[in-house]
C-alpha cells in the first residue's frame, strides 16, 4: 500500500521513478494555500512521506512554525513514516521555530538577523545532506506555515520575501524543492495582497484546499485543486489543473474526481 | 466504508483500558484521558464537553469570536474559570476592565443538589449509590464489556466536569482558598508583560505527569481601550500558541472579530486550535421562532468552526456545527441542536434537523 500512487501523486508527478519533473525535483516550489475551514496541512505530510520514502530517498528540511516535532511524528507514523529514524539518519532536519521570537524593538535589525540564522540553518542541513553518504539525494525544504513566518517577522512581507529568493535561489543551485504552506483567506482582495501574488508566481505547483461549497460533509472535507504550471513544450504552453474531493483519513488521503465515488 | 472521521474512530487510537483512564484522572482530577491518549479538561458546559469530543485538548488554545453587542461569551468563560476554581486548578484572568478580581465574583456556583454531586460525596448516599452501581454491573452479562466501560466512564465523568448554576455565584472561600492570577491588560503599553505572567505561570506548572493542569483565560484581548498594535497581538497569540504545546494547559481567549482588520481576524482564526463563536438572537425575530422549536428558551447561538486536533490529521466533522445555547430551569447552561420547527411552506435555511442532542434535557424540548 505504501507505494501505490494515487491521484495526488499523479497530479503531482511523484510517480515516476526518482520523481523526475514532478513537484519533488530540482528547482521546484510548491505552494499549499488553505483556508480556516479546511486544513491544508495533510497535503504537507503527504509529500513528506512521499519524499523520505524509499522510492525517492531524498532528504527533507522542516521549518516548523504551528507545531512542535512530537505532533508531526505522531502523523507521519500513522502514515507508515518513521520520522524519528530518519532524523537520526540525518535524512529528517527539523528547525524547530516554534518558540524562536525575533525582539524587534531592542534591535533594528533583529528580523533580518533573524532570518538570515534560520537560511544559514537550512544552508547547513542542505550541505549536510548533500556532503553525506546521500550526496545525490534530493532535498526538499518544507515551511508549516509561511503565515507564521510573517507574524515572526511583525508584518516585514519585504524579509520574508526576501528570505523565499534565498530559498528558491538554493533550489535552483542544488537539487533541491520548496514547499510552502500558506493561507489564502488571510489576504483579502481588497488590499494589495502582494505577499500571496508573489507566492503564486513564484510556485510551479498551486495546490489549494477549499470546503465543499456545498458544506461539511462527513465522507468529503473538502476539495483539492491543484495547478501545475506549464512549460514551453514545442512551443506550446500547457497548464494542467485538475480538481478533486478529498477524504483526510489517519494512514493516508484518498482522494476521488468530484462524483465517481460510490 | 463506514468510516467517519470521530474522534474515536482512529484504528490507530491508543487502547488504554478504562482502569488506567481512571487511574489518571483520579491523579489528575478535572483532567481525563481520551481516546489516543489525549488529555482533556472541562469547558465547564457538559454538553459543550460532549460536542467537542471530550472537551478543551490540553494544549490547544481556545478562541472564542464574540458577539460584538452581547456579553454571550462571557458566558463561555466563566463556566471555563468556575471549573477550574472548582477543581481547584491554577487560573490566571486576563482583562481589559480595571478591577479584573471583581469578575471573579460573577463566576457560577457548581449545582450542588445534583446527582452527580450526590454520587460523589460521601457519606449516606453512597451506599444508595453503591446500589445502584451493582445493579448496573449485574447488567454487566448481557451488555458485554462495552457497556461497563461506558458505566466507568459516566463514573469518572462525574469527576471531570460540573454544571453551573447561573444564578448563584461561586462561594468566596473557594475564591480565596486557591490563587488566580488576576491581571489588567489595560495598564500595559505593550503586550510583553502579559506574555511574560503567562510564561511564568505556565512555568510553574507541573509537567508531565500527575499535577493538575492549569488554565488561562484572557478576555477581550483586542479590545480597543487597550490599543495594542495588530501584529504585537497576533505574535502574543502565536507564542502563548507555542508555550501551550509543551505545557500542561488550556487558554481560551474570547475577541471581538469584527474589530479586527478582516485580515488578522483571519489570522487569529487560523491560531486557533479550537475555534467557536457565539451570537445573541433578537428577542422578538418572528422568521427564526417560526423556523425553530424551543426559541423562546434561547439566549443564543454557538458555533463550532474548528475542533482541536494535535498528533492527527483528520478533522473533526461534527453532525452539526451551529447550536442553541439555553438555560434550563433558568440556571445551568445547555447546548441544544437547532430543531426546525414543524412548519408547512418553504424555509430558507436548513438547519440540521434532529432530537435534542442533550442527554441531560430528558426531552424537555419537545414540545410540538
Amino acid at each position: 500500500m505504501n507505494h501505490s500512487p494515487n491521484l495526488l501523486d499523479e497530479a503531482l508527478g511523484l510517480t515516476g521513478r526518482g520523481f523526475g519533473g514532478g513537484a519533488l525535483s530540482q528547482g521546484r516550489v510548491v505552494l499549499v494555500d488553505d483556508c480556516v475551514e479546511t486544513s491544508g496541512a495533510f497535503v504537507l505530510h503527504h509529500l513528506v512521506k512521499r519524499a523520505l520514502s524509499p522510492d525517492s530517498g531524498g532528504t527533507v528540511i522542516f521549518i516548523a512554525l504551528s507545531h512542535p516535532f512530537s505532533h508531526y511524528d505522531r502523523i507521519l507514523r500513522k502514515l507508515g513514516c518513521n520520522l524519528s529514524i530518519h532524523r537520526e539518519h540525518n535524512r529528517f532536519h527539523f528547525v524547530d521555530m516554534l518558540k524562536v521570537e525575533f525582539p524587534n524593538e531592542i534591535q533594528k535589525n533583529a528580523v533580518e538577523h533573524g532570518l538570515v540564522d534560520l537560511y544559514s540553518k537550512i544552508l547547513k542541513a542542505v550541505e549536510v545532506s548533500s556532503s553525506g553518504d546521500y550526496s545525490r539525494a534530493h532535498i526538499s525544504t518544507v515551511i508549516d506555515d509561511l503565515s507564521i513566518l510573517e507574524i515572526v517577522a511583525h508584518g516585514s512581507v519585504d524579509h520574508v520575501l526576501d528570505f523565499l529568493h534565498y530559498c528558491i535561489t538554493l533550489t535552483s543551485e542544488q537539487d533541491c524543492s520548496l514547499v510552502i504552506l500558506n493561507h489564502e483567506d488571510i489576504y483579502p482582495e481588497m488590499e494589495a495582497p502582494r505577499l500571496l501574488s508573489h507566492l503564486i508566481y513564484l510556485a510551479d505547483f498551486v495546490i489549494k484546499a477549499e470546503p465543499l461549497v456545498t458544506g461539511i460533509a462527513a465522507d468529503v472535507h473538502g476539495q483539492l485543486t491543484v495547478l501545475k504550471k506549464g512549460t514551453f513544450n514545442d512551443s506550446q504552453y500547457t497548464d494542467k489543473a485538475s480538481n478533486f474531493h478529498f477524504q483526510v483519513k489517519e494512514n493516508g488521503v484518498e482522494l476521488f474526481f468530484p462524483g465517481t465515488r460510490c | 466504508m463506514a468510516t467517519t472521521p470521530t474522534v474515536r474512530s482512529s484504528s490507530f487510537s491508543r487502547n488504554i483500558s478504562t482502569s488506567a483512564a481512571l487511574s489518571a484522572s483520579a491523579l489528575t482530577p478535572g483532567s481525563r484521558i481520551g481516546s489516543g491518549g489525549a488529555a482533556f479538561v472541562s469547558s465547564g458546559i457538559p454538553d459543550l464537553d460532549r460536542i467537542l469530543g471530550g472537551g478543551f485538548l490540553l494544549g490547544s488554545l481556545v478562541m472564542v469570536m464574540e458577539d460584538a453587542e452581547a456579553p454571550h461569551h462571557l458566558l463561555l468563560l466563566r463556566n471555563f474559570m468556575a471549573q477550574g476554581v472548582v477543581h481547584c486548578q491554577p487560573l490566571l484572568f486576563a482583562s481589559p476592565a480595571e478591577e479584573p478580581r471583581a469578575f471573579l465574583g460573577t463566576l457560577p456556583a457548581p449545582v450542588a443538589a445534583s446527582k452527580e454531586e450526590r454520587q460523589r460525596a460521601p457519606g449516606p448516599d453512597h451506599d444508595e449509590q453503591e446500589q445502584g452501581l451493582r445493579i448496573a454491573w449485574q447488567y454487566k452479562k448481557y451488555f458485554g464489556e462495552q457497556q461497563a466501560s461506558d458505566a466507568q466512564n459516566k463514573d469518572a465523568k462525574q469527576e471531570f466536569g460540573n454544571n453551573f448554576d447561573l444564578r448563584k455565584s461561586i462561594e468566596r472561600h473557594m475564591l480565596s482558598a486557591q490563587k488566580v492570577d488576576c491581571i489588567s491588560i489595560q495598564k500595559f503599553s505593550n503586550l510583553a508583560p502579559l506574555r511574560e505572567r503567562c510564561s511564568s505561570f505556565l512555568s510553574k506548572l507541573p509537567g508531565n505527569g500527575a499535577g493538575l493542569a492549569g488554565r488561562i483565560a484572557i478576555q477581550s484581548l483586542c479590545a480597543p481601550q487597550c490599543g495594542f498594535s495588530d501584529w504585537d497581538m497576533v505574535s502574543f497569540v502565536r507564542s502563548l500558541r507555542a508555550m501551550l504545546r509543551y505545557s500542561k494547559a488550556v487558554a481560551i481567549i474570547t475577541f471581538p472579530s469584527v474589530i479586527l482588520p478582516p485580515s488578522f481576524s483571519k489570522r487569529w482564526q487560523h491560531l486557533a486550535d479550537t475555534l467557536l463563536s457565539v451570537r445573541a438572537i433578537p428577542d422578538e425575530d418572528k422568521d427564526l421562532a417560526k423556523l425553530l422549536t424551543g426559541y423562546q428558551d434561547m439566549v443564543g447561538l454557538l458555533h463550532v468552526h474548528k475542533v482541536a486536533q494535535i498528533s492527527s490529521q483528520v478533522p473533526v466533522i461534527l453532525e452539526a456545527s451551529t447550536f442553541s445555547l439555553k438555560l434550563q430551569r433558568r440556571r445551568s447552561l445547555v447546548l441544544e441542536r437547532l430543531n426546525q420547527a414543524p412548519v408547512e411552506g418553504s424555509s430558507g435555511t436548513s438547519y440540521g434537523t434532529a432530537g435534542p442532542c442533550s442527554g441531560s434535557l430528558k426531552g424537555s424540548s419537545i414540545d410540538f
